[in-house]
């Protein structure tokens, strides 16, 4: 179980969060929606420790990683997966190189095991037998999918996916969602998505929040999500924007 | 804070800008030497991943040496050529050899080849650790659970503290055989000349003073080059602003460096 509590962190005068309130229960697949800037990436930072809040803490599993020693914040880490916007590969290593990096760093396995389990886990993505190829020869779709076998190479609890369908073409982007949940299910992890892919939200969620002025202003199913009468939510679903002053960010 | 419009604003505007700038580059300071302590901290890992830290010898460390050598022949040839005017007529030509190497292994040697190494060490280390930054690739190595100083710094520090001084060895080589045919070919002096007082002059203690200082300039430009880089932010245009900078401190870092180590070791 992840608690965020009273969450509120500050960019210089910017108020990103504002104290947000959010219990994540194990084995749960909540979508996090809410308008480009509005600070989902930095909630999501949040808690896995990258950053630390103003103020408020979060508890992973009853173990506070907010403001936490590193040893701890490591130690609380390692049972989370987390498929970054731009997947992030590490550009200068292979696919290989990439999946292994943290079972070189935190196992003992031999490089035969190694080896076995990141074909599992390329085998899991759809990208089998791409083990030498570099970053630089994936499509944006392939990377997010080497991304998301990194991540879950070390078994994780916890997966964080921050719009793992932004830039995608709707069939890649369907095929990414139907990864999700077949991993949700396969592996029996958590999973936390960010994203303002409402196709995507609906597909994927047990529940589905959203973030609005640095809080969460609703909460409810995806049927609950589509019913709702609360103009923030239905704007956002209908993708009406609300006056001219709303700025579009890619 | 003084509004730009009013009076107050436009006098003290100025001061307040520079009292920022100053509290801004105090906390750099702070942040610089707590990355540090970081690396400190987990210098002990060079042992255990060790291909990491052959990789940035030959990386920073030996795919440097053109441009050492290139630097060297052409620094010791002008300190042969210029050492030979500024005697003419005043000191005995036999002195031209020790007076060109005491030159080249104290100063020239560690302060030009370390020049050339800051800015070409530092700038690609910024590049490539700010290009990671600026890509969250550093955050997905700390979302492992994998230090990203521990990982991307240490061994890069670790790598051209050593090579360093190797660099120079090499570039005082080649400097002295610079100077030697400059001054035998087109300015008449013998080779005993050059070299015939040499081993008089010669104290171990000035090639490890010259030594010891490079590996400083080493450590100082990787050091720099990291923490720029590090501290990168807003895509590829920070990412060339992390460049220059690490260019230009690690620069300035190593002739501060140069003159505080000599006043400790002369
Ligand atoms: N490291 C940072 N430094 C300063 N501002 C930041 C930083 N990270 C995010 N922000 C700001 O916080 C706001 C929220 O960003 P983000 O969480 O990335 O939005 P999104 O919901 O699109 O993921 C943005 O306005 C962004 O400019
Ligand atoms: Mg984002």
């Amino acid at each position: 179980m992840i608690e965020s509590r009273n969450l509120k962190k500050s960019f210089g005068e910017k108020q990103v969060l504002q104290g947000v309130d959010l219990t994540i229960p194990t084995a749960e697949s909540l979508v996090i929606i809410g308008q480009s800037g509005c600070g989902k990436s930095v909630f999501l930072k949040h808690l896995v420790g990258l950053l630390d809040p103003d103020e408020g803490e979060v508890y992973v599993d009853g173990d506070r990683i907010s403001n936490a020693v590193r040893a701890d914040v490591y130690r609380i880490r390692m049972k989370f997966g987390v498929l970054f916007q731009s997947a992030a590969l590490f550009d200068s290593m292979t696919v290989m190189d990439n999946v292994s990096l943290g079972l070189i760093e935190h196992t003992d396995m031999s490089r035969s095991e190694i080896t076995k389990r990141v074909a599992a886990c390329l085998e899991m993505v759809s990208l089998p037998g791409t083990e030498k190829l570099k970053p630089s020869e994936l499509s944006g779709g392939m990377r997010k999918r080497v991304g998301l076998a990194r991540a879950i190479a070390m078994k994780p609890k916890y997966i964080l996916y921050d719009e793992p369908t932004t830039g995608l073409d709707p069939i890649t982007a369907d095929s990414i969602n139907d990864l999700i949940i077949s991993l949700n299910e396969e592996l029996d992890v958590t999973t936390i998505v960010v994203t303002h892919d409402m196709v995507s939200a609906f597909k994927i969620a047990d529940r589905i929040v959203m973030l609005h002025e640095g809080k969460v202003v609703f909460t409810g199913t995806p049927a609950e999500t589509k019913s709702t009468k609360l103009g923030i939510v239905r704007r956002f679903i209908e993708g009406e924007s609300e006056d001219q002053s709303v700025v579009t960010h890619y | 804070m003084a509004r730009s419009g009013s009076i107050e604003g436009v006098l003290l505007g100025p001061i307040y800008l520079l009292g920022r700038r100053f509290v801004e580059f105090v906390a750099e300071f702070g942040r610089f030497g707590m990355m540090m302590g970081r690396v400190v901290s987990e210098v002990g890992d060079i042992f255990r991943r060790r291909d990491l830290f052959f990789r940035e010898c030959v990386r920073l460390g030996t795919d440097s040496l053109p441009l050492v050598l290139v630097v060297g022949v052409f620094a010791g040839a002008v300190s042969g050529w210029q050492l030979s005017y500024q005697m003419e007529g005043y000191l005995p030509r036999d002195l031209l050899g020790p007076g060109v190497f005491k030159s080249i292994v104290l100063e020239m040697g560690p302060v030009l080849t370390g020049l050339v190494i800051a800015g070409r060490v530092a700038a690609s280390i910024a590049a490539e650790i700010g290009t990671m930054r600026v890509t969250e690739q550093i955050d997905a190595l700390e979302s492992m659970a994998i230090s990203s100083t521990r990982y991307l710094a240490v061994p890069r520090i670790a790598a051209m503290t050593i090579m360093m001084p190797i660099l120079v060895v090499q570039a005082n080589f080649i400097a002295l055989m610079g100077a030697w045919f400059v001054t035998t070919m087109f300015l008449s002096f013998t080779t005993a000349q050059f070299w015939g007082l040499v081993p008089n002059f010669f104290h171990v203690y000035d090639i490890i003073s010259g030594l010891l200082k490079s590996c400083f300039f080493g450590m100082s430009s990787a050091m720099i080059g990291c923490y720029v880089g590090f501290d990168a932010s807003g895509g590829a245009e920070g990412v060339g602003t992390a460049t220059i900078k690490a260019f230009v401190w690690s620069s300035i870092a190593l002739l501060v460096l140069d003159y505080i180590l000599a006043m400790i070791l002369f």
